[in-house]
């Protein structure tokens, strides 16, 4: 067992057991309020509701985890949707489009990260700015129009299950994703360097972690997996819109800190990213299914959102106070089972 | 010490770059003349631009964002930033007209309802960012969604209409006192105030210092919490006002009042020189940001160029503003260096 999943294994005790226990009370409580909760049609359905959010949690989550955060995903999402919908109604081949959409999206991250790295600018501001313009683009793209009778491919591939199996096939590629980058970031040199950059930037660059490169690639690939989420976005909706994706950021950001993500970076695990992802899919499912409006829901998930930064910031102060109460012993932050655990009962 | 900053030594800078130094350096009378240009520019191949409807029109308009601004604009020179303050817009605005609609208060009352209803709003970002320690980016993101999701909670899908509303309540919109339009005077009036609470109070310097260095305000004994604190109840107290004239001017407000807005208002504050990494800036910057962004909307309905283009070029202009803004500190930064090593 390498350091790595050994890191992993250890931070697996706190936050992500926490976010299992209410993930499974949260499934207990929807098999009681629904018979249909737990069938495996619903399964799907409750998957299928958010997946593009969730393709788009797993490099937003890297993104974080390195100390910036990128906005604009949900204008990609739109610009992507806009520019399949556009080529295919002037006559492109459907995969053609598809390939094309993806390196809009690559270069659309290129350039947050250009902005970022190479000229300096935090990333808050720079991908405001690109949400805005990107948004913008589809707008123009697009204008108020609406595209659809896409290929019967295409859509299956939106709606339809692996055969016999109530797995969506976007489900398919969010587990590929995310396997693949959670042993990019638990087991390899790359994902050291995230956290390093995250925990003290300046500090790994002094010992020869190319930050500007790293982060580079880190906005390319989120702008490549929105697009991504864009086209899911089209074949599962069939239809295409300027106007599509508008409030994802939110839900995503949401994921991702819900995860256990530090918003200061330097920390967070992929397998607590997609914990998160459960538990919200689950969280809106069941509200759904005892019906209530989607107004709560969005209500819910800003609330989330704040909480889930709260509750580790409030029990880390906690924590301090009663290591001081213990005779002034100084336990650093971040240190796992240190002699004034307060988490053990 | 403004003294040699203003004299740069010609040997090491180009007249270009000193030019540009100067236009940093008075970033109000540079970002006036762009819009006098552009004025002029407009007006020989649009002369309904300077109608007095045209202008009473963008003025209107620009004013509440310029009121929103000056908020944005404070929070910002802290280093935080606000992105909930179009929920607060559309809340209050339909929290207003709906008061107002069901004759549960008068005109007047209603309106102090809903610039109260802002200041509340605000505080709360400002409990959840100055006591709980949240990002303020997070934070505001959440509470974007929650007042929103009220917004949406209280209007059921219904919406306010213009007939529902006191006979003559729409009109102040309209209104002009010697021929300037009242919200162009509220928001004036407003501008001034914070303008001089910030240059000339402690705790407008206050503001100042947590927004350049937090650490060493603490240790000058600035209550960095409580600034922080303050600037967003004010910025919430702010669009409050903006969200009340939102619903005067529209008339006919619905739950989705004012979405987008944010992106306006930041665009409007960045434009108008404050800067993003916190500690500099002024509110006379951002209300001139705000009238500029509203003359290249006007200007573009003027010159029959697609509206749709109006959401892209916002973005454009908040990221060009913000990359002159790092080149010019990047630069004043070396020549002081340069200066210092002389």
């Amino acid at each position: 067992m390498n350091a790595g999943a050994r890191r992993c294994l250890a931070s697996l005790g706190r936050w992500e057991v926490l976010l299992l226990v209410v993930l499974i009370a949260l499934i207990l409580y929807g098999s009681t309020v629904s018979p249909v909760f737990l069938s495996s049609r619903n399964f799907a359905n409750l998957i299928s509701a958010i997946i593009e959010v969730a393709i788009m949690s797993l490099p937003m989550a890297l993104i974080i985890i390195a100390g910036e955060i990128d906005l604009s995903v949900e204008s990609m999402v739109g610009l992507s949707t806009s520019i399949l919908g556009y080529l295919y109604a002037a006559g492109v081949p459907m995969e053609l489009a598809i390939v094309v959409v993806l390196i809009v999206g690559a270069l659309g991250g290129l350039l947050n990260g250009i902005l970022v790295t190479r000229m300096g600018l935090p990333s808050l501001v720079v991908t405001l700015g690109t949400l805005a313009l990107y948004r913008g683009l589809a707008l123009v793209v697009l204008e108020s129009r609406g595209i659809s009778s896409f290929p019967t491919w295409f859509t299956t591939f939106g709606f339809g299950s692996v055969p016999g199996l109530p797995i969506p096939w976007p489900f398919v590629l969010y587990l590929g994703l995310a396997a693949i980058l959670a042993v990019v970031l638990h087991g390899t040199w790359i994902g050291r360097e995230i956290y390093a950059i995250g925990k003290n930037q300046a500090a790994s660059r002094f010992s020869g972690v190319r930050v500007a490169r790293i982060k580079l690639w880190l906005f390319v690939l989120s702008g490549t997996v929105a697009a991504l989420a864009g086209v899911i976005l089209t074949a599962r909706m069939a239809s295409a819109r300027a106007d599509v994706g508008i409030g994802l950021t939110l839900v995503v950001v949401t994921i991702v800190l819900l995860g256990g993500v530090d918003i200061f970076g330097g920390r967070g695990t992929i397998p607590g990213v997609v914990l998160a992802f459960f538990t919200l899919a689950v969280l809106g499912n069941a509200l759904r299914l005892t019906n209530v409006s989607s107004d709560i829901q969005s209500i819910v998930v800003g609330l989330l959102l704040i909480v889930s930064v709260v509750i580790p910031t409030l029990a880390r102060r906690v924590k301090e106070a009663y290591d001081r109460a213990q005779g002034g012993r100084r336990v650093p932050t971040g240190s796992v089972g240190g002699p004034g655990e307060v988490a053990s009962p | 010490m403004s003294e040699a900053v203003a004299t740069a030594p010609a040997s090491t800078t180009g007249p270009l770059s000193r030019l540009l130094g100067a236009a940093a350096r008075q970033r109000e009378l540079s970002l006036l003349l762009v819009l006098l240009l552009m004025g002029v520019l407009v007006a020989v191949r649009a002369p309904q631009v300077l109608s007095a409807t045209n202008l009473t029109d963008v003025s209107v308009l620009a004013a509440i964002i310029a009121i929103a601004a000056v908020g944005e604009a404070m929070v910002v020179i802290t280093r935080n930033v606000d992105l909930s303050v179009e929920a607060v817009i559309g809340l209050v605005a339909f929290a207003v007209a709906s008061v107002l609609s069901n004759h549960i208060l008068p005109a007047p009352a209603a309106m102090a309802f809903g610039i109260g209803l802002g200041l509340v709003l605000g505080m709360i970002n400002g409990v959840v960012v100055a006591v709980f320690r949240v990002p303020s980016i997070v934070a505001t993101l959440g509470t974007l969604s929650v007042y929103r999701g009220i917004d949406f909670l209280l209007a059921g899908g219904k919406q306010v209409t213009l007939t529902g509303l006191p006979a003559g309540y729409t009109n102040a919109a309209r209104a002009t006192v010697i021929g300037i339009p009242v919200f162009v005077l509220i928001a004036l009036a407003i501008v001034a105030v914070s303008a001089v609470v910030l240059r000339q109070t402690r705790f407008g310097r206050s503001v100042y210092a947590v927004g350049s260095n937090p650490e060493a305000a603490e240790i000058l004994g600035i209550r960095t919490g409580l600034v922080t604190f303050v600037v967003f109840s004010v910025c919430g107290l702010l669009s409050g006002i903006a969200g009340v004239l939102w619903g005067i001017l529209f008339g006919t407000i619905n739950a989705t009042a004012a979405t987008g807005v944010t992106l306006q208002v930041i665009a409007a504050v960045v434009v108008g020189g404050v800067n993003i990494f916190g500690g500099s800036g002024s509110v006379v910057g951002a209300a001139l940001g705000a009238l500029f962004l509203g003359f290249i909307s006007n200007a573009l309905i003027l010159l029959r160029l697609s509206q749709f283009w109006l959401q892209a070029l916002y973005g454009v202009v908040i990221l060009i503003a913000v990359a002159l803004d790092a080149f010019l500190l990047r630069r004043f930064q070396r020549s002081a260096t340069a200066r210092r090593r002389r």
